[in-house]
C-alpha cells in the first residue's frame, strides 16, 4: 500500500506526505515496544482501591458477560504482567477504549495507559496471526486507507458500498457487511484549503472580519490558530472542517493548517502504539512549530484532542509533547475561552436545524466537555437541543467496524438509538466521526458537527 | 475572557450540588465545575443528620438530631449556620426528591438495616429503604443472591436479630434468574431488572422480574416484608417493587449496599437533573481546579488543568466544595496540612505523631481537619480574618467536626452548600 502512495507524488503535498510514509519500511516496532513497556505503573495500579465503579461505569461489560470488565482489564492484569510470563488475556480485544472507565475511577487509576500498554504488548508478542489481526492493522491506518481511497473518491465510494464488495469484505476481512462504509469527498480539505489560498486568503478574510467587527488591527498575535483536522474531516466530512474555518474566520482568526498525520486514535485502539509513535512525532514536531510561532492547536475530533492532549503525554517521550498537550483545545472550547459566545449568539436565530438529539461522545466526556454544546445552544433562538444521555454510542472507533464486535456495538448502543427515538428532533449532533456514523446507522438521522451549526447561526 | 457565571461552585458532591441548586433556585447563573465523576454513587444513598452525638463514648444514637444541634459546640458547623437553616436546607433537598425519599414526616431519626446487618440511625432514606425500617414489628425475610458479594443474607438476618429488632428474621439465598457471571457487579443486576427479558430456556417466557418471585416463594413463610440488596434498577425501581410485591404478597424494601451503590447512584442522577432543571451549567471530569488569580482581597478567576491546559472561569462568588483529605480538598503531607486550590488556613497539630490516635478507631485529629469558617461560611486565615471576601466553603472542607464518628456527612454537606449558595447567589 505504501509503494503506491509513494508512486503517487503530484503535488507538493503529497510529496512530503509520502516521504513521512516511506519510513515505514525499515521501521522496527521493537524498539519502540521497549520503551513503552518501561513505564511504570505501579502507583497507578495500587491506587486502585476496588470499589468497582469502573466496572459498572463499562459500556461492554454491561452487555457482556464473558467481558472481565476494566478492574481486571486495567490494574489487575498490570499486576500479572508484571510478575512475568503471564500473557495479556484475549479479552483485551473485547475493550472498546471508550475510557469511560478511566473517567469513572475515583482514584485516578490510569486506564488509558494501562489499556494501551497491554494492547500493544498482545498486539506484539501474545496475539497469533490471522486475518483479524491483518484487519485490525488496515483499521488502525485508516489514514493510510483513506489517503488512497481520496484519490479516487467516486470509485471508492461506489466499490465500498457495493453489496457484492462488502459481502467478500466480510467473508475474507471480517468486516461487518451491515455498516455503511463512510462516503469519501470528492475533493479533499486539504485541497479545498490549498485552493482557496491557504493561509494568506486566511489572514484576509479574519483582517476583514475584525476590522468589521471593529477592532482594525491589521496584525493579530493574539487570534491564531493551527488546525488539526484529523482524516476524518479531510478525507470524509470536509464540511465540518469548512464550517469551522468559516466560523472562526468569522470572528477574527488567522488559521493554519499544518502538516500532520492521523491522531493515533486508531493505532492506540488495535494496539498499535509503534505507529501510533510515528505518525506522533510528525504531529509534535510540526503543530509544536506552530506553536513557537503563537499559535494554538484545535481539533474538531474529539478523539483526536484526547489523543493531542492525553494519551500522547502519557505514552510517548517526545520532545516537545507537553507543550502540545497544553495549547490544544477544542474547537467548541477554545472558543468558549476566548469569545463571549453568549453575546455573539443573542438574538441569532437557526433555521436549518431546528430539532437536534445531541450526543455526547465518550472522549469529549473524558476531557469534560460533554455538556458544553447544549449549554451553548440552549438560548438560541429555533433550535432545541435534547441531550441524549451518557450512554456510550457503541462504535467507538475502528471498534464496531469487526465483524465479531458489531452485535456488542449495536447492543451498547441500543440505549442511545432509543433516546434519539424518543427525542423528537429530525437532525443529531455529535463531536465524533465515528459516533455519527453509529447515530446515522442505529436511527437514519442525518447528523452534524456542533462547528455546522455554529455556521449556520454565526456567519 | 474566561467562561463566566453569577456563581462558580467547585466540586460535585453533595455540598456543591446543594450550593449550586440553592443559588440556581434564587435566579442566579451558576456552574458547578468538579474534577471527578462525583463521589456520590459510592455513597449508601441515606442522608445523615446526626447520627451520634459528638464525643459520644458509647452513648447511645440521637433520637432527634435537630434538638441535639443546640448542644454542639460554637465551632461546629451546625452551630454555625444555625438549627432553622438545618432544616431549610433540608427541605430543599425533601422538595428536590419528592416521593422517592422518605423521612420528612419526622424530626426523629429512622434506624435502617445495612448491608451487614447493623442498624444505622438516619435522617433521610431512598423511598424502597421505608419497608425495612428497624423499628417495625413486621417479620423480615432477607434474600440474598448467590453470586452477589457483599450481602449475605443469613450472616446480616443474625445480626438483626442479635441488634434485637422487634421482628423475626429469616434468610434466604436464590439464584437470580439470569446467571450472571460469578463478580458481577450490582449494575449489571439492577439493568437486567430494569430491562426485564425474558429468562431463557425451559421453555417459557417468564421474564426476569416474575421468575426472581418464583425463586423467592417458597421461602416467605410468615414474613410480611422482603428486603433485597439495593439492585433493584436503577430506572424503574418503584415499577420493580411494585411488581415483586403484588407477586411475593409482601411488602419489598432495599437494603443499601457498599460502593458502587445504586442508591448512591439514583440519588446523584436526581440531583444532577435537579440542577440541570434549575438551569444551573454542569461541567464534571475536565480537571481539577488548581490555581487562581485575585485583586484586591476578591478572587477574579480560577483556572482548571485541563490535560495540562489551562481553562479559565470567572465568576463574582466562589463556593469551595472539594471535600476533605478523601475527596481532594484538603491536602496533607510531611510538611502539613493546607487547602490546596486557595491555600486557606488549616489548623492542625504540628508534630504529626498527634494526627492518629493509636487505635484505628479512635479519635484523629485528621478526622476534623478543614478550613475553619465565619458566620457567612468564609474561610479565615489564622488571625480570624476572612480569606477571600467572594470564597465560601461547604461540605467536608470545613473543619472542626468528625462526621465519620457523628455520622453527620450529608447534613453538614446539605446545610453548608444551602446557606453558602444562598448568600453567593444575593452577593453574586
Ligand atoms: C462510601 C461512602 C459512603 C457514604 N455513606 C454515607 C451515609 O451513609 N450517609 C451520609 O450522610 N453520607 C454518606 N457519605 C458521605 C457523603 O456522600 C459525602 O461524601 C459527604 O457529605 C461530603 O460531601 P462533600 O460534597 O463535602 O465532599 P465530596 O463528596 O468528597 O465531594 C468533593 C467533590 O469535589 C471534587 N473536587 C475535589 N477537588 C477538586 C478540585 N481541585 N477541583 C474541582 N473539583 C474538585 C471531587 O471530585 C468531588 O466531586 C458517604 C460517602 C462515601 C464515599
Ligand atoms: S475503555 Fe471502555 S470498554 Fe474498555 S474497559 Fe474501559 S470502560 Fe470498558
Ligand atoms: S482519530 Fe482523528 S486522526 Fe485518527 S482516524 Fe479518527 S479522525 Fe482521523
Amino acid at each position: 500500500m505504501s509503494d503506491t502512495q509513494r508512486g503517487d507524488t503530484t503535488t507538493d503535498r503529497a510529496e512530503t506526505d509520502a516521504d513521512v510514509e516511506s519510513d515505514e519500511e525499515g521501521y522496527e516496532p521493537r524498539d519502540v515496544f521497549d520503551s513503552t513497556t518501561e513505564m511504570d505503573l505501579r502507583a497507578g495500579a495500587d491506587n486502585c482501591t476496588k470499589v468497582g465503579t469502573c466496572d459498572a461505569e463499562c459500556p461492554v461489560a454491561e452487555v457482556n458477560d464473558d467481558f472481565p470488565g476494566p478492574q481486571f482489564q486495567g490494574p489487575e492484569q498490570w499486576r500479572l504482567s508484571q510478575k512475568g510470563e503471564v500473557e495479556i488475556d484475549d479479552s483485551i480485544t473485547e475493550c472498546s477504549n471508550c475510557l469511560q472507565c478511566d473517567s469513572g475511577c475515583p482514584s485516578g487509576v490510569p486506564f488509558s495507559e494501562m489499556h494501551n500498554t497491554a494492547r500493544a504488548k498482545y498486539v506484539l508478542e501474545d496475539q497469533p496471526l490471522s486475518i483479524k489481526k491483518i484487519r485490525n492493522r488496515i483499521l488502525a491506518n485508516y489514514r493510510t486507507s483513506a489517503w488512497l481511497a481520496s484519490k479516487l473518491p467516486r470509485t471508492a465510494n461506489f466499490f465500498m458500498n457495493n453489496g457484492a464488495v462488502r459481502w467478500l469484505m466480510e467473508k475474507t476481512m471480517k468486516i461487518p457487511s451491515e455498516r455503511e462504509f463512510p462516503e469519501f469527498a470528492t475533493q479533499t480539505f486539504r485541497e479545498w484549503w490549498a485552493e482557496r489560498g491557504g493561509e494568506a486568503t486566511s489572514k484576509e478574510r479574519a483582517r476583514e472580519a475584525r476590522a468589521e467587527r471593529g477592532g482594525a488591527h491589521v496584525q493579530s498575535d493574539e487570534k491564531r490558530i493551527a488546525y488539526f483536522h484529523g482524516c476524518y474531516s479531510n478525507y470524509n466530512t470536509t464540511e465540518v472542517a469548512k464550517a469551522m474555518v468559516r466560523v472562526y474566520e468569522s470572528l477574527g482568526y488567522e488559521i493554519t493548517v499544518p502538516k500532520q498525520k492521523c491522531s493515533g486514535t486508531p493505532m492506540f485502539a488495535n494496539g498499535r502504539v509503534d505507529d501510533a509513535r510515528r505518525h506522533a512525532k510528525v504531529n509534535v514536531e510540526h503543530l509544536g512549530n506552530a506553536i513557537e510561532d503563537g499559535y494554538d492547536v484545535i481539533c474538531t475530533c474529539s478523539s483526536c484532542s484526547l489523543a493531542l492532549r492525553q494519551e500522547y503525554p502519557d505514552l510517548f517521550d517526545l520532545e516537545g509533547i507537553d507543550e502540545l498537550a497544553a495549547h490544544t483545545y477544542d474547537a467548541m472550547e477554545y472558543l468558549r475561552i476566548h469569545e463571549d459566545l453568549e453575546a455573539e449568539l443573542a438574538g441569532a436565530e437557526a433555521e436549518e436545524f431546528p430539532d437536534v438529539a445531541y450526543h455526547a461522545p465518550c472522549h469529549s466526556r473524558n476531557q469534560g466537555l460533554g455538556r458544553q454544546a447544549v449549554e451553548l445552544f440552549e438560548d438560541v433562538d429555533g433550535v432545541t437541543v435534547t441531550d441524549v444521555g451518557d450512554s456510550c454510542s457503541g462504535i467507538s472507533g475502528t471498534y464496531g467496524w469487526k465483524e465479531e464486535k458489531y452485535e456488542t456495538s449495536m447492543e451498547i448502543g441500543e440505549e442511545m438509538f432509543e433516546h434519539m427515538a424518543e427525542a423528537d428532533a429530525e437532525h443529531g449532533m455529535t463531536e465524533c466521526p465515528t459516533c455519527s456514523m453509529q447515530m446515522e446507522h442505529g436511527t437514519g438521522y442525518e447528523i452534524h458537527h456542533p462547528m455546522q451549526l455554529l455556521d449556520t447561526v454565526l456567519t | 475572557m474566561a467562561i463566566d457565571s453569577d456563581v462558580l461552585v467547585i466540586g460535585g458532591g453533595i455540598a456543591g450540588l446543594s450550593a449550586a441548586l440553592s443559588a440556581a433556585r434564587t435566579g442566579a447563573d451558576v456552574r458547578l465545575v468538579s474534577e471527578a465523576e462525583t463521589t456520590l454513587h459510592h455513597a449508601s444513598g441515606l442522608l445523615d443528620v446526626l447520627g451520634y452525638p459528638p464525643n459520644a463514648d458509647g452513648d447511645g444514637p440521637v433520637v432527634d438530631p435537630f434538638d441535639a444541634i443546640g448542644d454542639l459546640p460554637d465551632s461546629h458547623p451546625y452551630a454555625i449556620v444555625g438549627a432553622g437553616t438545618v432544616r431549610d436546607g433540608l427541605a430543599m433537598i425533601d422538595d428536590v426528591l419528592g416521593e422517592t425519599y422518605h423521612g420528612s414526616h419526622t424530626d426523629a431519626n429512622a434506624l435502617v438495616p445495612t448491608h451487614g446487618g447493623t442498624v444505622k440511625p438516619t435522617a433521610r432514606y431512598p423511598a424502597g429503604v421505608t419497608a425495612g425500617l428497624a423499628s417495625d414489628d413486621r417479620d423480615i425475610l432477607l434474600v440474598g443472591f448467590e453470586r452477589l458479594t457483599g450481602f449475605d443474607a443469613g450472616v446480616a438476618a443474625d445480626h438483626l436479630e442479635a441488634a434485637g429488632i422487634p421482628a423475626e428474621t429469616s434468610a434466604a439465598t436464590v439464584e437470580f434468574p439470569i446467571v450472571v457471571r460469578d463478580d458481577a457487579k450490582v449494575t449489571r443486576y439492577a439493568h437486567l431488572l430494569d430491562e426485564n427479558p425474558t429468562v431463557d430456556g425451559a421453555g417459557s417466557d417468564r421474564r426476569v422480574r416474575a421468575a426472581l418471585a418464583d425463586a423467592v416463594e417458597p421461602s416467605v413463610g410468615e414474613a410480611e416484608r422482603i428486603g433485597f440488596p439495593a439492585v433493584l434498577g436503577v430506572d424503574h425501581p418503584a415499577a420493580i417493587r411494585d411488581e415483586l410485591e403484588d407477586r411475593l404478597g409482601a411488602a419489598v424494601f432495599e437494603i443499601p449496599m457498599g460502593p458502587p451503590s445504586v442508591l448512591g447512584g439514583r440519588l446523584e442522577d436526581r440531583l444532577y437533573a435537579a440542577l440541570d432543571d434549575a438551569g444551573g451549567q454542569i461541567e464534571s471530569g475536565g480537571g481539577p481546579i488548581v490555581d487562581f488569580d485575585a485583586e484586591g482581597g476578591m478572587i477574579s478567576a480560577v483556572y482548571m488543568d485541563r490535560s495540562g491546559s489551562q481553562i479559565p472561569y470567572a465568576a463574582e462568588q466562589y463556593v469551595l466544595a472539594t471535600g476533605d483529605v478523601a475527596g481532594g480538598g484538603i491536602d496533607s503531607d510531611r510538611d502539613g496540612v493546607t487547602e490546596p486550590i486557595f491555600g486557606c488556613h488549616v489548623p492542625h497539630p504540628d508534630d504529626r505523631y498527634e494526627w492518629f490516635e493509636g487505635e484505628a478507631f479512635g479519635e484523629h485529629a485528621f478526622a476534623e481537619f478543614g478550613v475553619v469558617v465565619d458566620d457567612a461560611l468564609r474561610p479565615m486565615d489564622e488571625g480570624g480574618t476572612p480569606e477571600f471576601a467572594n470564597l465560601r466553603a461547604a461540605g467536608a472542607v470545613i473543619g472542626g467536626y468528625d462526621y465519620p464518628a457523628e455520622k453527620s456527612a450529608s447534613g453538614v454537606s446539605i446545610a453548608t452548600g444551602y446557606a453558602a449558595g444562598r448568600r453567593a447567589a444575593r452577593e453574586g
